[in-house]
């Protein structure tokens, strides 16, 4: 081994030099004056920057934003940076999915749930110097509610046609009313694509507004090379006094996630996301980074359609989910960040039910209820492996692997399909896997947000890709959607989850705790499990 | 020549026209809907049905090609799906980015693997040729998302010598004017900053120039062989002429023919075979510009960005043809 690594250093070593040999040839105008000119010229810089005020940021991550504008995109990329230029009217909690005030400091709902009034901030200011009052909030509104699907995606699934009208009584009051009880409606508020914007910006740029935002937030929005970076730096009028704490923050897109903890561990980057799991125990013997578990608010699953073949019975589902060892995918493939799912939804959310035991691992249990459905040889089936890397499945290919040997055991054979991954959702989507492996990282914290958007009937065709259907769970979901009761519906999710556990639509397999890494030197920064941080508060020594 | 020359250009006319027919129609072969790929897993089938109008994709495929055409005739490329600007605008500093990532991948590759090549004929079954055509034969079958990563972790992390990634130094950027930063650095004057780009453009330079370098090495080892063995050599050398001259003026110039061709190909697979590189050193070059495109199913980014490549590879296989007359005289176009 040793052997090895010494040949190819020398193969690199000439290979190096002789490309070096040839550079100076070219360019030899002057080099070492050039050189020293530039090494006082960044330190000089450095100095400066330390000195005044908090510095530069770089934040790596694994791909590049759509869109700056929150209201139009979809992607938890394209959030990340936004969270930290706009606001929302109320806020989440630093680390968890409470809700708190944000751009609204008071609010209060109507006995019937169909008035929500909100008492906004005085004294806000948008980045391009106009004022934050009700005007701007319902101009924000009336955008979004002019939109079509297409164009305001998350306006319309969490409000769609629910909300009426939003009025602004006076400078620094607006009203909404509903024509339906939203159960979630602050959550919703809360969700990064409801972050506030300039009205006299949006009627500038138009359509151009995705290149040039123009929020509240604490950093403004300074350059974007696409696929390349995105800087924003402090904003200098910010409402809250002291914040940020930081000059500039840029978010570099490297897509490889070996390659980001290289240039995180050569200093290039400062703070990280989409660590490998099994790069943890590197980090943390390095003096000079830390790790950072973000919250769960996701989970992985094996999705088993319930309209193919064996899969169809339901004593072959709980068959399945007896077959499976959580506690060793979790230690081979999430380096113990991660804790088995008995739930369809992470512990987190109200509405959890405790008392819901999982399907202990017992493979003789597994078999009996085989036997019982008459599978007693067992059978063959497709089970599909992701081929992308996600936070809740680092590797789909060895999860599939590692599940496989799980039916093995029992005498199910299953066999790894895998597609790219547009065309994996859609032909998932369409009912055409046995099972598949899939997960879910919740937008707002909301238990509708994962029972009804992931099992509900009226999910099969989106993101019921089990085509699992059950009219009692249905009417449950519902009632609990338009409930504004929240020990009312925080029983009723408790109940939907006896029911989920029965039917086993899903192997729920873990809801993890997604890495982050950064230099020793950061301080307060705090991942949110929603995905996108807010970087306000974060210091750089 | 000349007549010749315009010939050689007429003739690019069909071959980029089936082009643009095969690249037209590999697209639509991908599987999966784009409307629905756009719009997401909760868009309702309105929605995707409106788009699918929207984007042009309803109309017969021979309506959608022809106007497609008549596009690209006019100069315009069409609009990117996911970004809704017009790729004529928005591809330049993609096409930058890998092309002076090729340049300095090709550079490098004709240097030392033309060099390795002719040493290696000339001390014909020495320790050194030996040692380079099997460093040749690990450079052909070298896989470069290894090779990558493992020149990360020598040269930027344990020796930090270079950067890992990226075209600059964020923290100090370059403000691009041609988008080519070396252009760019040297045109304002900042010396320490084209220090910087270069030092950015090492690694991913060698790791893209492997694979060209070693096949480089091992034509002109073959070629430079052949030649050598020919009388106006051996009356080169009896009559004295100094080594160099005998290799470099006399063997170089009647074994470069087919080392040239060989360079051509090379050349155009880089530009559009770099997404291996691109992805490993977060390079914002073509490759992953259509990578992501390809993902998103942004159908008019993929045709125009693969017909460009096409097209830079037809036009750089021109040139080397036409250069073959200039190198050896005793090839005439007529």
């Amino acid at each position: 081994m040793n052997k090895r690594k010494g040949i190819l250093f020398l193969v690199f070593a000439l290979l190096l030099s002789l490309a070096l040999v040839g550079c100076s040839g070219n360019s030899s105008t002057g080099g070492t004056k050039e050189e020293g000119e530039k090494d006082t010229g960044t330190e000089g810089t450095k100095d400066t920057e330390e000195g005044a005020g908090g510095g530069t940021l770089v934040f790596g991550r694994g791909g590049d934003s759509t869109s700056l504008d929150p209201a139009v995109t979809t992607e938890g990329e394209a959030f990340k940076v936004t969270d930290n230029l706009f606001e929302t009217l109320i806020n989440f909690g630093e680390q968890d999915t409470e809700i708190e005030p944000g751009l609204a400091t008071e609010w209060e709902t109507s006995e019937d749930g169909l008035k929500h009034t909100l008492k906004l901030r005085e004294g806000v200011k948008f980045h391009d110097g106009t004022d934050f009052n009700a005007e701007a909030v319902v101009f924000n509104l009336e955008r979004w509610k002019a939109g079509n699907a297409e164009q305001f995606y998350y306006y319309n699934s969490q409000f769609g046609d629910k909300i009426d009208s939003v009025v602004a009584v006076d400078e620094y009051t607006v009203e909404f009313n509903l024509n339906k009880p939203i159960a979630p409606f602050y959550k919703n508020l809360a969700m990064s694509p409801f972050g506030i914007a300039s009205p006299a910006a949006i009627e500038k740029h138009g359509e151009k507004f995705i290149e040039n935002p123009v929020g509240t937030g604490p950093f403004v929005f300074k350059e974007w090379k696409r696929n390349d970076r995105i800087t924003i730096e402090k904003f200098a009028d910010y409402w809250q006094e002291g914040l940020p704490k930081l000059d500039q923050v840029i978010f570099r897109s490297i897509p490889e996630n070996s390659a980001r903890l290289n240039a995180l561990a050569s200093g290039e980057v400062d703070l990280i996301d989409g660590v490998n799991f099994s790069d943890v125990p590197t980090i943390e013997g390095n003096p000079d980074l830390q790790v950072f578990e973000r919250p769960t608010l996701n989970v992985a699953y094996l999705g088993l359609t319930n309209t193919r073949g064996p899969l169809k019975d339901k004593l072959v589902r709980q068959a399945l989910n007896h077959a499976v060892d959580k506690k060793a995918l979790i230690e081979a493939f999430y380096a113990g960040a991660a804790d088995p799912a008995i739930n369809p939804m992470p512990p987190v959310v109200a509405g959890y039910n405790d008392a819901v035991e999982d399907y202990p691992y017992d493979p003789e249990k597994a078999k009996e209820l085989l036997k019982e459905a008459g599978y007693e040889n067992g059978f063959e089936m497709e089970l599909w492996a992701m081929p992308v890397a996600r936070p809740y499945m680092p590797d789909g290919q060895k999860v599939a692997e590692a599940l496989q040997a799980n039916f093995e055991a029992i005498g199910v054979k299953a066999k790894i399909v895998s597609y790219e991954w547009g065309t994996y959702l859609e032909k998932a989507n369409k009912g055409e896997a046995d099972s598949f492996l899939l997960g879910w990282t919740g937008d707002n914290g909301d238990a509708d947000n994962f029972l009804y958007v992931l099992l509900d009937e009226d999910a099969i065709g989106s993101n019921n890709y089990t085509y699992y259907k059950n009219s009692e769970l249905h009417e449950i979901l519902l009632k609990a959607q338009a409930s504004s009761d929240q020990a009312e519906r925080e029983e009723l999710y408790k109940q939907a989850q006896v029911i989920i556990k029965d039917d086993a639509p899903w192997i729920p397999l873990v809801h993890s705790r997604p890495i982050l890494a950064g230099k020793a030197g950061i301080s307060n920064f705090k991942p949110h499990p929603t995905g996108s941080d807010l970087l306000s508060h974060v210091e750089l020594k | 020549m000349f007549s010749y020359t315009i010939k050689r250009v007429l003739s690019l006319v069909p071959v980029l026209l089936g082009l643009s027919l095969i690249v037209f129609f590999m697209i639509r072969a991908i599987p999966g809907d784009p409307a629905q790929i756009i719009l997401g897993q909760l868009a309702t089938k309105e929605a995707v049905e409106e788009l699918t109008k929207q984007l042009g994709l309803d109309q017969p495929w021979y309506i959608q090609y022809f106007t497609y055409l008549g596009g690209l005739l006019t100069g315009d490329l069409g609009e990117s799906i996911k970004t809704k600007t017009a790729i004529s605008q928005e591809i330049w500093p993609y096409l930058a980015a890998t092309i002076e990532l090729s340049f300095c991948a090709i550079v490098i590759a004709i240097v030392i693997g033309v060099n390795a090549g002719i040493i290696s004929a000339w001390y014909q079954n020495s320790w050194f040729d030996y040692i380079a055509m099997v460093l040749a034969l690990i450079g052909v079958s070298m896989p470069i998302f290894w090779l990558g990563l493992m020149e990360q972790w020598v040269f930027a992390i344990n020796l930090d010598w270079l950067p890992t990634s990226g075209r600059e130094e964020v923290r100090n950027p370059v403000t691009s004017i041609t988008n080519i930063y070396m252009i760019d650095t040297l045109l304002q004057g900042r010396m320490d900053q084209f220090w910087d780009v270069v030092k950015h453009l090492i690694l991913p330079a060698f790791a893209l120039a492997t694979i060209p370098m070693a096949i480089i090495a091992r034509i002109t080892r073959s070629s430079m062989l052949e030649v050598m063995r020919s009388d106006f050599i051996r009356t080169a050398r009896a009559k004295g002429l100094r080594m160099f001259w005998v290799v470099y003026k006399h063997s170089l110039k009647n074994a470069i023919i087919p080392v040239l061709t060989i360079i051509g190909l090379q050349t155009g697979l880089l530009l559009g075979g770099a997404i291996l590189t691109e992805t490993i050193f977060s390079w914002p070059g073509m490759g992953r510009y259509i990578y992501d495109a390809i993902n998103a199913r942004d159908y008019p980014v993929i045709q125009s960005g693969i017909l460009i490549i096409a097209f830079i590879f037809v036009m750089i296989n021109l040139v080397v043809d036409l250069l073959y007359a200039v190198i050896d005289p005793r090839i005439k176009y007529n």
